[in-house]
């Protein structure tokens, strides 16, 4: 595997690395245009310099994920510069096998504090300095790190697909047959279940919280609750739990707790032939499932080099939208379900969905798992009959149906009680949490990958980036609402634009190879920025495949949002981000 | 004015019931007409857009998939399947298994032996179908697949295997277009032949 190193020759240094070698003697060990590797003592140095110096601008630490290379492990940092814009700086640090240890950016990015427990969990990487470093999404008895190569499920059958035995021998077989006790679990060596005593999470919960509370929370001299929320609580919109210390009804400290739909993901993901992974990512987001594939489809271009034909183009563009109205939907009803609108709200707008999935069924076969997209093209041709759907959809049924939800919500007096003013999130705060989408658009910054990095054909549209200053529940409420007409007008010009053509560029293959290297595909999912890291080594699959969650980054910024507030509008925050657990957890 | 706000939304609720009776009375007496059911499935569809399900059905959209099943030309013996295992290896889950037909000299018959299809692991992706080299599996729609034990999931080479005048009629537009392509891919070589033929 030591092949993924190799890069093309005659590099050329980058001007930024040639800044940073000055400013930072020996900092600076390797430069190539997937990122300039540094000397791991000097990270943080290097990334507050990014941040400070006025004419770089690197305020925005988009995501942070680790590979796992045959000498070393790698850990890639994503920086974004929230006013030039365009495409992110990366940074990469190394650190040997044996104990590897770098030092951690949460104290001053607070926006890594999840992904690098993440990596923790997954690649056993330390970080020093971590404030709360703990696995994230796996109990803390588990034994090994998934996402390293030398580790192995219960149910291991080879390193990649497709499996042997299932051709031309193959006789079925269920999968539980395979592991000795019949269950999706394994064991430590020398692990006996009856004298194991599990860790007990909430007493450690609270001497964690009694300390960071240590100062400011002895203000009341009234008693101090833990509450659990989740993870079977219907609000929480899937499987999520929060610890919450209670002062009265005010929250006055929070922790959410991840894991429950982990799935390992990447690590499926890792073992699939790269055609394999399209269907995989609708099951990421399973509200807006069919655009998932977009980002990792425009990843896997790149180092392919091939570029889809015009109309393909157009499918994929006007799938994105759709899904992404049909996204903020679901959000802004299920956000009154929240607030105790119990049904009424969420029943118009799943009416709206259902029409959209509709037409997704019609294109692609399949009302969510769409499996739409592909390297070079789309699946199928939409027959006339069903551009017609499309066009009386966008021209008539989905302005009258926003237009109907604005004025049945929007000015709604019990709606704006509790909505203004709960929640704030600050626009220096939601940079510093990393966010995107429509939760930092309505801290008040104009900031869409659509427009600042602009992918696909983007750029031949006509249309506005909404936002809102207030940065409160309802601003995200408005900024959902707008970006969805925002959307109706970019499928407006889509379908004007579109003409007849090809739908797939060269031949699809099963067994596609992809050249080696690295690549980082994003785009503005409904969430935020949703992008894929992807390393090939010239292989048949994927030697590394993350995908960097909006979900989750998005809810580093939850404790902010909800404390001070009553603990009934942590359901409505929670609510208002928007969270899919399905990608939250992968 | 204080209220005015719910009052407002409350004129939308009201609207939306009346659109809902009033599309309903078009079909009084009984509203579970073949008629109002192909309304509901229009965009321009006024009111609540429910159905009585069991008791009425949803037409499906013809790309519509579900599970995949096997055609076979006119005699199930000889299955257009030649178990050449693409299916197999670019399947998603791996859910499927085939085991190759053999003479009793060790030659490959070109047909599978048996063909076995997890359906508690399928993931209904539709692969299988897209990389066929031989247009031998193909989406079925039916979806109420709906069973009593996990054993009846797995769907063996006898349940799988369907007439193709099964997959012209769930499948119309694309069975066409196949046909199509066939006749003229035919035409075509008996052309190139006829030349060789005068050539020599």
């Amino acid at each position: 595997m030591a092949k993924v190193r190799e890069q093309p020759a005659a590099e050329k240094v980058s001007p930024l690395a040639a800044r940073l070698k000055e400013e930072f003697d020996g900092a600076v060990i390797d430069d190539s245009p997937n990122g300039i590797v540094l000397a791991a003592d000097r990270l943080v140095d290097v990334a507050a310099y990014l941040r400070e110096t006025p004419d770089l601008d690197y305020n925005h630490l988009s995501g942070v994920t680790s590979v796992d290379y045959d000498e070393y492990f790698e850990i890639v940092y994503h920086f974004n510069s929230l006013k030039k814009q365009g495409e992110p700086v990366i940074l990469k640090v190394r650190t040997d096998k044996e104990n590897p240890l770098v030092p951690s950016l949460t104290p001053t990015w607070p926006g890594a504090a999840f992904q690098e427990r993440e990596i923790w969990d997954l690649m056993g990487i330390r970080f020093e300095g971590h404030p709360n470093h703990r696995r994230l999404v796996l109990w803390e008895g588990f034994e090994g790190h998934p996402l390293r190569k030398d580790w192995r499920e219960p149910y291991f059958e080879a390193d990649s697909k497709p499996f042997s035995s299932r051709w031309p021998e193959g006789q079925h077989i269920q999968v539980e047959e395979r592991t000795p006790l019949g269950r999706n679990v394994q064991y430590p060596e020398g692990w006996d279940p009856d004298e194991w005593e599990p860790v007990d999470e909430m007493a450690d919960f609270v001497e964690r919280m009694e300390a960071k509370l240590g100062e400011n929370g002895d203000s009341l001299k009234t008693q101090k609750v833990v509450v659990n929320m989740g993870p079977q609580h219907p609000s929480t919109h899937g499987v999520f739990r929060m610890k919450l210390v209670l002062d009265g009804e005010i929250v006055i400290g929070l922790e959410p707790v991840f894991g429950y739909m982990h799935r390992s993901h990447e690590k499926i993901a890792e073992r699939n032939l790269w055609v394999q992974n399209i269907p995989f990512c609708g099951r990421l987001d399973y509200i807006s499932t069919i655009s998932n594939a977009f980002p990792y489809v425009l990843a896997v271009e790149k180092l392919l080099g091939t570029t889809p034909p015009e109309r393909a183009r157009y499918l994929r563009v006007m799938v994105a939208e759709l899904a992404r109205i049909l996204n903020h939907f679901i959000s802004i009803g299920f956000l009154f379900n929240d607030l105790g609108a119990y049904f009424t709200p969420v029943q118009y707008c799943l009416e709206e969905r259902e029409f959209i999935m509709d037409w997704f069924e019609m294109i692609s076969g399949s009302r969510m798992m769409g499996n739409y997209y592909r390297f070079g093209g789309v699946t199928r041709d939409v027959s006339p009959e069903a551009m017609r759907f499309a066009e009386t959809l966008v021209r008539e049924r989905i302005p009258r149906a926003i237009d109907e939800i604005d004025r049945f919500l929007s000015e709604n007096e019990i709606f704006l009680s509790r909505s203004v003013g709960v929640g704030v999130l600050s626009l220096e705060d939601a940079i510093k949490f990393s966010t995107t989408g429509p939760v930092m658009r309505a801290s008040g910054l104009p900031y869409d990958i659509r427009k600042a990095d602009p992918y696909s054909i983007y750029d031949r549209f006509k249309f506005d980036i909404v936002t809102e200053p207030a940065g409160d529940v309802y601003a995200r409420y408005l900024v959902r609402l707008r970006e969805m007409r925002e959307s109706a007008k970019i499928l407006e010009q889509a379908l004007e634009q579109i003409k007849e053509g090809p739908i797939q560029e060269g031949r699809k293959r099963w067994n596609q190879k992809v050249p080696a290297g690295e690549s980082y595909g994003r785009v503005e999912s409904p969430k935020g920025e949703l992008g894929f890291y992807l390393v090939s080594d010239g292989g048949t699959n994927a030697y590394r495949y993350h995908v960097r969650s909006p979900c989750l980054i998005n809810l580093t910024a939850l404790e902010k949002m909800c404390v001070g507030q009553k603990v009934a509008d942590v359901v409505v925050i929670l609510g208002s981000i928007d969270i899919v657990l399905g990608e939250v957890d992968r | 004015m204080l209220g005015r706000g719910v009052l407002r939304g409350m004129h939308v609720t009201i609207k939306r019931l009346m659109d809902t009776y009033l599309e309903d009375l078009k079909y009084f007496p009984r509203r579970a007409t073949e008629a109002a059911v192909e309304t509901r499935q229009r965009p321009d569809v006024r009111g609540l857009k429910t159905i009585e399900y069991p008791f009425q059905k949803l037409e499906m959209f013809e790309g519509y998939r579900m599970l995949p099943f096997l055609i076979y030309d006119e005699d199930p013996e000889k299955p257009r399947c030649t178990a050449c295992g693409m299916c197999a290896r670019v399947c998603p889950p791996q859910c499927i298994w085939i085991e190759s037909d053999k003479s009793p000299e060790g030659k490959n018959l070109r047909r599978p032996k048996s063909f076995t299809i997890d359906a508690t692991i399928c993931m209904s992706c539709g692969m299988c179908v897209e990389f066929c080299p031989s247009d031998a599996i193909k989406m079925d729609n039916d979806y109420e697949i709906g069973v009593h034990g996990r054993e009846e999931l797995i769907y063996s080479l006898d349940r799988l295997l369907k007439p193709v005048e099964y997959y012209a009629k769930i499948h119309p537009t694309e069975y066409a277009a196949q046909e199509e392509e066939k006749r003229k891919k035919a035409a075509a070589k008996a052309q190139k032949a006829a030349i060789k033929k005068k050539e020599s």
